[in-house]
């Protein structure tokens, strides 16, 4: 618990972390900057598990552990994907979004 | 926990000592024998789909509620088993002339099983957190099989396109799920049951939560990253994430929409009638202009998801059984299909339409085994997939849902039309140079010829309906 600070302004917080993700991740065109899009995302989640479990649900843990798994998942998940990145990098020196639409439609 | 309850979960004890299993042997195997892996591999994996037949004890419940099983559950994981095992049985060849030369056999074997592990835990799982984990990891393999020709820039673009779409879809996902988690103050499934209700901030996070699997599934809005990926990935990759990545997330999303979310029907009634009639009319519509075999497949098998949500609409037992039997029939109409696009791809590198022009003159059994495929997933009297659909349509229309069904039907006619194009280029059209004779290896006719057979027999032989109608009395 924070003193002074209510849930409302918290979750209002992440929802609009959330929503700065999606828009990120519509509108960039960089791969790298597509993946912090998406890490934005994991982040909402994870405080909005947090803050659920500490201000609604005080007495058991599972939104805190839920947040670690997720973290751990994240991690593998951008590790993934950096590695496929850095693949096509090697074959068009380019993270551009406008050089990986050989296939479309 | 005792022995016993190991049994329960012997599907996933044992898939994860194959797994480990195949990376020790990697180690003794000598460098001029890699592809000695391919048989091993097929042979534990065998008798992994034969062990897993052996019949359950009762439902029961692990770890405290995370893990749950029933009779229903573990006969979608031997289904998933069998059409795991074709895949290893179509893509041998592949492996072991373009893959074990670059030292990556192993590697594809134990990433297909660690993915097929993640299904296992997503749908047995009993609370979010198994279900996260189980979703993720079936994806990540999968994403590392899509790019897995590194020296091909397609298959790194559609590795690429279905990580970003994935780990967006989780994130949207677990959004969802942590305004459930605030609604109902639980993330274990049972006890969501009890305190679920109708309020804005669940139908939310439901949305959210829907939406995260409509991913896996394809569903239209979320179709795009399919195309794509089933184009730039390797066939039997494009293969698995159509058959078996589809059929395991379309049972979770069915257990998941009758039993934790049986109080909010009326909201996800509505949502799955939008979606279903979007995702036939659009995966129909863009299949009737494809060229490329691949990307007609990806389209179709969007299509074929829009089908299956009809029998989720229905939400009953009925619906329960007619959506486990039409995904049995669609892995095998599928499998095959994708099958011979993949023999003729390895033997001659061709896989437009056109290149298919004649094929009855030169391979008349693989053009019969296609055909066979195409009319299962067009739903043609009396092979399989005919009496897959008719139930499916049953199942909405007891629910008065006569619409939908008439504009389903609707959808079978426009769908029959690019099949039949497939079946027009191989029987009736001429070609100058047609893809020559060849014969196949032993793994690959004896995959096609499990196909053909599950099509036929599913189609033929009713008790295994029953069966399945039986199991499901689970779920209502």
């Amino acid at each position: 618990m924070i003193a002074g600070i209510s849930i409302y302004e918290i979750l209002t917080v992440t929802s609009i972390l959330f929503f700065i993700g999606v828009y990120g991740f519509i509108t960039r065109t960089n791969l790298i900057s597509i993946l912090m899009s998406v890490e934005l995302i994991l982040n909402a989640s994870i405080i909005n598990f947090v803050v659920i479990n500490k201000y609604l649900y005080p007495d058991v843990f599972q939104g805190v552990f839920f947040s670690i798994f997720i973290i751990a998942v994240a991690a593998a998940e951008t590790a993934l994907a950096v590695a496929i990145i850095i693949n096509l990098y090697r074959q068009i020196s380019s993270v551009e979004v406008k050089d990986t639409e050989i296939m479309k439609y | 926990m005792n022995l016993s309850s190991f049994l329960i979960m012997r599907h996933e004890i044992l898939l994860l000592a194959i797994a480990l299993l195949l990376l020790v042997a990697e180690i003794f195997i000598s460098k001029n024998k890699k592809g000695s892996i391919v048989h091993l591999a097929i042979f534990l994996f065998g008798i992994h789909t034969v062990i897993g037949f052996l019949p359950l004890g009762e439902t029961s419940i692990l770890f405290g509620g995370m893990f749950q099983t029933n009779n229903l559950i573990h006969f979608f994981k031997n289904v998933l088993n069998i059409g795991v095992f074709i895949l290893l049985l179509q893509s041998a060849d592949w492996i072991q002339e373009k893959i074990v030369e670059q030292e990556k056999g192993t590697e594809f074997f134990v990433l297909l099983f660690f993915s097929l592990l993640g299904m296992y835990f997503m749908i047995s799982s009993g609370d979010f957190l198994m279900f996260y984990l189980g979703l993720e990891l079936s994806t990540l393999p999968a994403a590392a099989l899509a790019a897995y020709e590194t020296s091909k820039r397609i298959s790194s673009e559609a590795g690429i396109k279905l990580i970003l779409s994935a780990a967006l879809a989780s994130g949207v996902s677990l959004f969802g799920i942590s305004l459930l988690y605030a609604t109902s103050g639980s993330i274990y499934f049972n006890e969501i049951i009890e305190v679920i209700s109708l309020n804005n901030l669940t139908i939310l996070g439901f949305i959210l939560f829907f939406t995260g699997l409509s991913f896996k599934i394809s569903l239209v809005p979320f179709h795009f990253w399919t195309a794509d990926v089933y184009e730039g990935a390797p066939i039997n990759v494009s293969s698995y994430l159509s058959v078996i990545s589809k059929g395991a997330a379309t049972f979770i999303l069915m257990i998941l929409l009758f039993t934790v979310f049986k109080s909010l029907m009326p909201v996800w009634e509505n949502i799955v009638y939008v979606v279903a009639l979007a995702t036939m009319f659009i995966g129909n519509l863009f299949a009737l202009r494809q060229q490329n075999m691949k990307r007609f497949l990806a389209f179709s098998s969007i299509a074929q998801a829009g089908f299956i949500l009809l029998g989720l609409i229905a939400g009953d037992q009925l619906g329960t059984a007619t959506v486990v039997y039409f995904v049995m029939i669609y892995i095998f109409s599928n499998l095959a299909a994708f099958g011979v696009v993949q023999a003729i791809s390895l033997k001659t590198g061709k896989e437009t339409m056109d290149d298919y022009n004649g094929l009855y003159r030169t391979n008349p059994n693989l053009s019969l085994i296609m055909m066979l495929a195409l009319f299962s997933l067009a739903g043609i009297p009396p092979i399989a997939g005919f009496f897959g659909k008719i139930f499916l349509f049953t199942a909405a229309a007891s629910k008065g849902y006569y619409l939908l069904v008439f504009l389903a039907v609707v959808n079978v006619t426009i769908s029959l039309y690019y099949y039949l194009l497939v079946i027009r280029a191989m029987f009736i059209r001429q070609n100058e140079n047609p893809i020559p004779y060849f014969k196949n290896k032993l793994y690959m006719r004896l995959g096609l010829l499990i196909t053909v057979i599950g099509i036929l027999v599913l189609g033929l032989y009713s008790p295994l309906y029953d069966y399945i109608y039986e199991l499901s009395s689970v779920f209502n």
